[in-house]
């Protein structure tokens, strides 16, 4: 990890994988789609409405990964002080919201043929809706602030205090009476998805959408290492002796 | 009907199947082309800007 805190040996290792992730995400894309398209049987009680969980729960997924991710890397950056921490997190912030995005557009979709209704204020639907404040909020954050250091404390802090959200989205099923179902997949006593007709594709998508976040992940990292070195040079000019 | 109108009926769950499908891919494209542009162009940016300097350190 320490190994790669210098942002060169990063660059040059993320140039060096760049090409290979955006070509396995393309491909697993292409995968994740065909497979629940053509592949996948319709359900026995949603019939063929449900083909929209196969892009709709890995992008719930996803959207809590990438919060915690960014949750840990802005604890690694407050305690660590490892330069690329920040990076990595302000980077997240737009996938994560892009994935809680259409986890609640898809959501809808879902919702109104199966519970008569485009949205319902519930526990989970809201706490997903708060999830994709909290990013947007963090990334008005890093404009809002000028000054880079201020920026990126403030950012960190409401990532941190954020992430009480996670296991609320996580449990609000459970805990609160919802229209929204329980876990299928990651549950006590195994998925209820039990035929592989359609867990495959489910996990094909998820996979997919994992490889896109490393894949835009890495671009963006270099994007945001560039403009501070950019920052750099400019700064070198201005103090530059004429 | 054939086989390929009743696919794109989706059973009568044509008009949330398919939105959910493209507005999920068109995200993540959209989201995939305008960071790879973005790293394009600021890297051409820096790059320009170091051979900038180099010109400038050695003329002096």
């Amino acid at each position: 990890m320490l190994a790669y805190a210098n942002p060169q040996r990063f660059l040059r290792l993320a140039r060096a994988l760049t090409p290979w992730t955006v070509a396995a995400s393309v491909l697993l894309l292409a995968t994740g789609l065909f497979l629940p398209l053509f592949v996948a049987p319709p359900d026995y009680q949603q019939g063929h409405a449900a083909r929209i969980m196969y892009v709709h729960v890995p992008a719930a997924w996803m959207a809590l990964f990438v919060y915690v991710a960014m949750a840990v890397a802005s604890a690694v950056a407050f305690i660590w002080k490892h330069p690329l921490a920040d990076i990595a997190a302000k980077a997240s912030a737009p996938i994560g919201a892009t994935f809680t995005a259409l986890a609640l557009v898809t959501g809808s979709l879902w919702g109104q043929p199966m519970w008569g209704t485009w949205w319902v204020w519930d526990a989970r639907l809201t706490s997903v809706l708060i999830l994709f404040f909290l990013y947007l909020g963090y990334m008005v954050l890093w404009g809002a602030i000028e000054e880079p250091t201020r920026a990126a404390r403030a950012a960190r802090i409401l990532v941190l205090v954020g992430v009480v959200n996670i296991p609320i989205i996580h449990f609000s099923v459970d805990l609160w009476s919802t229209l929204h179902q329980g876990a299928s997949v990651f549950r006590l006593g195994g998925p209820t998805i039990r035929t592989a007709e359609m867990l495959v594709p489910l996990l094909v998508m998820a996979l997919a959408y994992n490889v896109f976040y490393v894949a835009v992940l890495l671009i963006r990292m270099r994007v945001e290492v560039s403009r501070r070195r950019l920052r750099t040079i400019r700064l070198g000019l201005e103090l530059a002796p004429a | 009907m054939s086989d390929w109108s009743t696919f794109f009926a989706m059973g009568g769950y044509a008009v949330y199947v398919w939105p959910a499908f493209a507005v999920s891919i068109g995200a993540l494209a959209v989201l995939g082309i305008v960071s790879w542009r973005q790293m394009k162009r600021i890297e051409r940016v820096v790059k320009l800007a170091g051979e900038t300097i180099e010109t400038g350190e050695s003329k002096r």
